[in-house]
């Protein structure tokens, strides 16, 4: 192997591996990338690995367990450049549901013996744990904006990431507004763009899954998307998903829920 | 209204939208610690041959696959054989050409913008007030001034940067000063060895005398230091058509179609840099404008 | 009549509607792609159309502040439905658009540009305020001191046939704008739909040569004064209105009113506004490297000044605040346009109320301007 090209080591945290496939998915730039770098560690693609210290670090998942808090702290001395890969790296993902709720009682419902479990009672980002060079959003991570962060740190460069929203990307490709046209409701607006609009493309209202933007405007989105819910409470529930503990995302929930404007209540 | 005809750039892909020109660097003159000037040399000699500026013009740097970025001309526009920018180390493009060795080529776009109104200032005073990389787009001026020194009255630089360390071609100060140019320099912070001036541009105006009927301020740096310029010109009766401001914002294009520098009317672009004070009185004030 | 005959140029003739697919034809045997009104997953897009078939007939739009609602009524028009989101930019100024390509050989950069040969479109059924738009953003890409050639070379080769609106939406105020419902000038066709025939005024000597041996009869002073009342009775219904007189100084000597920070707080700076309008302009020019470094595509792409990255540069944002970002957007389109291009920047369409998630309405906001001004 080249002594020149910058080592890369993959990890995962908890997930379900979907970043790390899109990694796998990038099939022919998958090759130019081992020829660009050393794929050091990255046991999802290959048994044999290298130890550090590496140069960049991807590291999917979030913490969730007393065992990744202590991990991730390793992984960090042991890396340059560490980037967080994904939503449950950036914000807890999906996961991070138990952070509104008693992570003990949803154990209770799953699991037949939760006294042999070992976890956190919150799913946090890896930000929360340690400095983070670079967060790439995404459920999953958008494989042109992963390669795009290696081509610019390959070439000494700061990488060129969408800063406006979602729906910038929808006119661009020609998809007719879902919430204006159909009444779906959709983060869109305040989420920004890097997915390709791919959930409004196919009819559907965005999900959020890249997070807000920087300064999106979550409570005048609140009261657009109130005024289309087809469920009582749609609005709050939207906010509290892929990216629901994005503080943006966090704030707008926690406002319906406490004003009451939460439209369950009402109907209950 | 400033109106200035402003003829086609020579280094411009007409056919195809924003593909540069290409140009050689030939020399690199480190300045200061974040700014390096490069010489440029266009590799094809026709379009070298064909290529003029004027001074306060800025031409689009292009880095593939980093970006554009706008940079003042900082060179004699009376030298035919070589354009220079003095380019400060801040973004994407400006650290990708940071990394240039001469031999080097960069893609070059220009020259575009409006520019210091020289033939306009012929017998009068000129007052020339700057801070920074405010400098570089108004060396040409000084420049021109130096080749044609008879035909302006009393000329003065009044030039700040941030330290001692941060003052940019202070080896030519003492031509300047040869051609009855008064240079007068300042800093925010001095060091041991500083004897000089240390505070902000505008607090000196206080030590020059202004002749308001025949003066003309010319000004670039810093917004902040722009407005109290203006501020303290203006309190010296200096009237408002007699202040030149270079101005700065994201430009993308150069050619006044990608929208993103305006100022109100202005394409910076196209209707600016280089601004009457007047055309962009009533937007200067507002905030976030 | 004689088959070669045609038509001369600013007469208005009438033919049977269905002699319109002939006129299609033509169009697409001359070159044409031709582009119109289509109705997809339930909503209007501007798409090929083969025949009249594919057009939106029996439909019409319902539109409203953040509402938008096609709807099937049964009638027997073909023109009837007022344009969606979309618009003829995104023909003569695509939404993407590559640029060149560059390669690194021996440390010089070679370039190649790609080989896609320009379209010529034919729009059927461009409407009074978007031909208003278009030939604003002529003046933006045409101008004597800059040609974007991309929308030269489109616009260059378009052919036009415009509609006039018989039935404005819910956010129409092209009267207030003075841009419609009647079409004036600019078309090579105009077409008037009545209730059994279409009337088509010709407007160039393209679209005399196109009607040649087409069987028609000029129209008579009744059929003429039947588009004439429909039009006043269009005119007479557009669903908002805007006092234009004051603009854009109202604007200009507004700029630090209050009133930009209350909407400020209801803007989503989502850029649909933008987005959607037919003569916002703004683009930006983005590169893709290859991992090597050594290839770049430079691709040139929408932006809006609704994007937080805007009006960025090294140094600090200059519209850092989504009042400013809202300001910048309505005091060009209404104010800084005019001395740009010598017009306003708004044709009175109305997609930006329609497709504003937030509701934001301009026929509201200009007078919340004017109100607490005096």
């Amino acid at each position: 192997m080249d002594k020149n090209k910058p080592t890369v080591a993959v990890y995962k945290f908890s997930s379900c591996d979907g970043c790390q496939l899109s990694l796998l998915n990038m099939e022919d730039e998958l090759l130019n990338l081992a020829d660009a770098v050393d794929l050091a560690y990255f046991i999802e693609a290959s048994r044999a690995t290298k130890p550090g210290p590496y140069d960049i670090a991807l590291v999917e998942g979030s913490v969730t367990t007393p065992h990744e808090v202590e991990r991730i702290k390793e992984i960090r001395q042991e890396a340059k450049f560490l980037i967080a890969l994904g939503t449950c790296a950036t914000a807890g993902g999906v996961q991070a549901l138990r952070n509104f709720a008693d992570a003990g009682e949803y154990a209770k419902i799953v699991y037949d013996h939760p006294e042999y479990l070992n976890y956190l009672p919150t799913a946090t980002p890896i930000s929360e744990h340690v400095k983070v060079d670079l967060e790439l959003w995404g459920c999953p991570v958008n494989k042109a904006q992963v390669i795009e962060v290696v081509v610019a740190l390959l070439n000494n460069r700061k990488p060129n990431l969408p800063t406006y929203s979602v729906c910038l990307q929808c006119k661009r490709r020609g998809t007719i507004c879902v919430l204006v046209d159909k009444g779906i409701p959709c983060l869109g607006p305040a989420t920004i763009a890097g997915c390709g609009a791919l959930c409004p493309a196919s009819g559907r209202g965005c999900y959020g899954c890249f997070g807000p933007f920087r300064d999106a405007n979550v409570p005048a989105l609140t009261e657009a998307l109130q005024k289309v819910e087809r469920y009582p409470g749609e609005t709050m529930r939207l906010y509290r998903g892929i990216s629901g503990n994005a503080p943006l995302f966090v704030k707008a929930a926690d406002a319906i829920l406490s004003t009451g404007t939460d439209t369950r209540k009402e109907t209950k | 209204m400033v109106t200035q005809q402003i003829a086609r750039p020579a280094a411009i892909n007409t056919e195809h939208l924003l593909e540069p020109q290409w140009a050689e660097v030939t020399s690199i003159t480190k300045e200061i610690n974040d700014v390096s000037t490069y010489w440029l040399k266009f590799t094809d000699p026709a379009i070298q041959k064909a290529y003029t500026f004027e001074p306060g013009q800025f031409n689009m740097l292009y880095m593939p696959g980093f970006g554009e970025s706008a940079i003042s001309i900082c060179s004699d526009s009376n030298d035919h054989s070589k354009i220079g920018h003095s380019v400060r180390f801040v973004g994407n493009v400006t650290n990708a050409i940071g990394r240039l060795k001469v031999g080097d080529v960069i893609g070059l776009r220009g020259p575009f913008g409006t520019y210091w109104p020289m033939k306009e200032l012929e017998g009068k005073d000129v007052f020339i007030s700057c801070g920074g990389i405010g400098l570089p787009p108004l060396r040409p001026a000084i420049y021109h001034i130096l080749h044609n020194r008879e035909k302006y009255g009393k000329v003065t630089l009044l030039y700040g940067a941030r330290t001692p360390a941060d003052l940019m071609y202070t080896n030519e100060f003492d031509d300047w000063r040869k051609a009855n140019i008064d240079v007068q320099v300042t800093v925010d912070r001095g060091d041991s060895s500083w004897t000089g001036r240390v505070g902000v541009v505008p607090m000196w105006f206080y030590q020059f005398r202004f002749d308001s009927r025949k003066t003309a301020v010319l000004t670039c740096g810093p917004e902040i230091m722009i407005h109290f310029v203006i501020y303290e010109a203006l309190a010296r009766r200096i009237p408002l058509e007699s202040i030149f401001v270079s101005m700065e914002r994201n430009m993308k294009c150069g050619q006044g179609s990608c929208g993103h520098c305006q100022l109100g009317p202005y394409f910076i672009c196209k209707d600016g840099p280089v601004f009457r004070f007047d055309a962009i009185q009533p937007f200067f004030n507002v905030e976030e404008f | 009549m004689p088959n070669d005959h045609k038509p001369e140029i600013g007469s208005t003739i009438v033919i049977q509607k269905e002699t319109f697919n002939a006129i299609l034809s033509r169009l697409k045997e001359k070159g044409y792609e031709t582009i119109g009104p289509r109705v997809k997953n339930d909503t209007l897009i501007y798409a090929p159309i083969e025949q009249m078939d594919d057009l939106p007939r029996g439909y019409i739009t319902e539109q409203d502040a953040a509402r938008f609602h096609l709807k099937h009524t049964g009638h027997s028009r073909y023109f009837d439905a007022i344009p969606g989101a979309q618009s003829w930019k995104q023909f003569l100024f695509p939404p993407r658009a590559e640029l060149f390509a560059l390669r690194k050989v021996n440390n010089l950069w070679e370039a190649s540009t790609p080989e896609t040969k320009t379209p010529s479109y034919a729009f059927i059924g461009v409407r009074a305020c978007e031909l208003a738009a278009i030939q604003i953003q002529d003046n933006i890409f045409m101008r004597s001191d800059f040609n974007d050639p991309i929308y030269r070379a489109r616009r260059e080769r378009v052919f036009i046939l415009t509609v006039d609106c018989m039935y404005p939406a819910g956010t129409c105020f092209c009267v207030s704008m003075e841009t419609g419902p009647r079409v004036k000038a600019g078309f090579d066709l105009n077409l008037t739909e009545l209730e059994d025939v279409f009337l088509l005024t010709v407007g160039s000597e393209i679209a005399r040569d196109l009607l040649k041996g087409i069987p028609f009869e000029l129209a008579s002073a009744f059929l003429l004064r039947n588009a004439d009342q429909g039009l006043e009775r269009a005119a007479s219904q557009m669903g908002r209105k805007l006092d234009i007189s004051n603009l854009p100084d109202l604007i200009l000597n507004n700029l630090d009113h209050p009133h930009w920070q209350e909407v400020g707080a209801r803007c989503l700076s989502c850029t649909n506004c933008t987005q959607v309008c037919p003569t916002c302009f703004c683009w930006d020019a983005t590169d893709e490297m290859s991992l090597d470094g050594k290839e770049t595509h430079r691709e040139r792409v929408w932006d809006s000044c609704f994007n937080p990255g805007y009006s960025y540069q090294a140094g600090g944002n200059t519209r850092p605040t989504i009042r400013s970002r809202y300001r910048q957007w309505l005091s060009h389109k209404l104010g800084t346009w005019k001395q740009q291009n010598g017009t306003l920047g708004c044709v009175g369409c109305g997609r930006c109320i329609t497709w504003c998630p937030a509701e934001i309405d301009l026929t509201k906001e200009i007078p919340m301007l004017q109100e607490e001004a005096r």
